[in-house]
């Protein structure tokens, strides 16, 4: 009996790891969630309204508010069930439609000591934050109601495949690529996207000539804040759960955020004679997403080194390779978070330590890992360009995506929500 | 009557206002105004991108005074105004021809 009973998949599966919710676990997550979602209300709002002009913060902080609202429904709806719901390689299922069948104590393959609700929370925040953060580069001219059907198109029809594909049991994830808590799934998507809308839209008016400086740099500073503090949540609950590898992700996420600010900050000391609160807070924000995907495979010193990386490649994306290309991303979501991305997610297959998170990079002497995590960059790259390319070519059939010449000449906060900052 | 209008650097107002208070002028009325001379703004750098910023703040500060004391208010307000640094303003005197309390109906030299 005894024998029989020990081989039925379902006992064995049991012995292996048990599904039980942890308390400790449950705790740490329910704060890694409010974290998360801190990064966005207010940290995102805050960090990208100030980088505006005073015409323009309200519709900021609007986008950001209602790219979470729009995005947590169709979450709930839609997003979860196709995002993590199954294993095929492509999409998941959609057996938790409107989180169908989910009850209080259901557990999640892939967070086997949380409640199900809790998990799906979580990913939730992730996936509002991703399309907030597209907004930055569009920021000042996207029409409010083209940019709510692009959250929401945006949100299915990108966000959610990549992310299945990487966190849900898809292909790349087959294919061995690793991403701890968003190099591509969050900021190399977001950054794409960022770049390919900010080029359809095209530059805003008076770029290059026209005094375009930020309204309030301080708030930016206060969102920089919230953002560094919440993406303690960010990697550090990507363990899920309270455990020591999430320990150390949040170690090597804070060194990363030092390294980079130093990195960028004696970068333009050097380069323009002053180092700007500015470059400060924006060393701050690249060092964090680049060491996003690498944060659970990397000891806590290689989060300097990837820092450091961050602050010099992402400053010379935003000053330099920006300038050349003479795109208008107007808070530079594709330097920051694209080129944070990207370089984060390759340079995790450099730095990858087996005993951390069960993955050999470059230097355990294994080259795999940084051809498979190029190979997810290509795709994510790909996808996101093209997914984003066509759909604000199908939005835009329909209904113009930027507002007009005088509406952005009054500002957006005055044109679009009939409010405005006296 | 003359109107004495000045155009100083924020932070020199207080000791403006204790010069003219000095030599029995009290009254003034103050504007945050912004305006460029010889300092012709400066260059701001965010990410790379420069920004010219042409317009620089100010303050206006206006005083009304009999003729007599006009020289005595210029050089009052010269003096506390002056850093010895470009853009700390420039001073100009206007001939006033009348001028009324509203309070009590009052005219010109009463009036101040």
């Amino acid at each position: 009996m005894a024998m029989a009973a020990l081989a039925t998949p379902a006992f064995a599966q049991a012995a292996e790891q048990p599904a039980k919710i942890d308390a400790a676990d449950t705790a740490w997550m329910i704060s890694a969630t409010a974290l998360v979602l801190m990064m966005s209300l207010p940290g995102l709002a805050l960090f990208y309204s100030g980088m505006v002009r005073k015409k323009n913060v309200l519709a900021t902080m609007a986008q950001t508010f209602a790219a979470v609202a729009l995005g947590s429904i169709l979450w709930v709806a839609l997003g979860y069930s196709l995002t993590f719901v199954g294993d095929g390689p492509v999409l998941g299922t959609l057996e938790r439609f409107m989180l169908n069948g989910m009850g209080m104590n259901t557990i999640s393959p892939l967070a086997k000591t949380i409640p199900e609700s809790v998990f799906m929370l979580y990913q939730m925040t992730f996936a509002v934050i991703t399309v907030a953060l597209v907004a930055g580069s569009v920021a000042d001219r996207m029409r409010f109601s083209a940019f709510l059907w692009f959250s929401a198109g945006w949100m299915l029809l990108v966000y959610v495949p990549i992310a299945h594909w990487i966190w849900g049991g898809g292909f790349l994830a087959s294919a061995g690529v690793i991403d701890f808590a968003g190099g591509l799934v969050v900021h190399l998507n977001a950054g794409i996207a960022g770049l390919v809308a900010c080029m359809l839209l095209g530059k805003r008016r008076g770029y290059g000539f026209e005094n375009l400086a930020p309204f309030d740099l301080s708030l930016a500073v206060i969102g920089t804040g919230l953002l560094w503090v919440g993406w303690f949540g960010f990697n550090g609950g990507s363990a899920l759960g309270a455990n020591s590898r999430a320990g150390f992700a949040i170690l090597a996420t804070h060194l990363a955020a030092c390294a980079g600010v130093l990195t960028w900050m004696l970068l333009e000391w050097f380069d323009r004679g002053k180092p700007s609160v500015l470059g400060i807070i924006s060393g701050a924000v690249a060092g964090l997403g680049t060491i996003t995907p690498a944060s659970g495979f990397v000891l806590p010193w290689h989060g300097i080194v990837i820092g450091i990386a961050a602050g010099a490649i992402c400053y010379w994306a935003c000053t330099r390779l920006k300038m050349k290309l003479g795109y208008d991303d107007s808070l530079d979501v594709f330097g920051v978070h694209g080129i944070g991305g990207a370089t984060g997610t390759i340079l995790a297959g450099v730095f990858a330590t087996a005993a951390i998170g069960d993955a050999s990079g470059l230097i355990e002497g294994s080259s795999k890992l940084v051809l498979s995590q190029l190979y997810g960059v290509g795709v994510t790259l790909a996808w996101s360009g093209l997914g984003t390319f066509v759909l604000l070519k199908v939005i835009g059939f329909f209904l113009p995506l930027r507002v007009r010449d005088e509406d952005e000449r009054m500002g957006l906060d005055l044109s679009l929500h009939g409010e405005a900052l006296q | 009557m003359k109107l004495v209008m000045a155009i100083i650097k924020p932070f020199k107002l207080e000791d403006v206002r204790d010069a003219l208070s000095a030599i029995g002028v009290h009254g003034m009325t103050v504007g945050e105004v912004k305006g460029y001379g010889r300092q012709k703004g400066h260059t701001e750098i965010y990410r790379g991108a420069e920004y010219a910023v042409n317009f620089l703040p100010k303050l206006k500060v206006e005083v009304a005074v009999e003729d007599q004391m006009a020289d005595k208010a210029v050089a009052a307000i010269g003096n506390a105004a002056k850093t010895g640094q470009i853009g700390d303003g420039k001073i100009f005197v206007y001939d006033l021809g009348h001028a009324v309390r509203i309070r009590t109906g009052e005219t010109d030299n009463d009036a101040l």
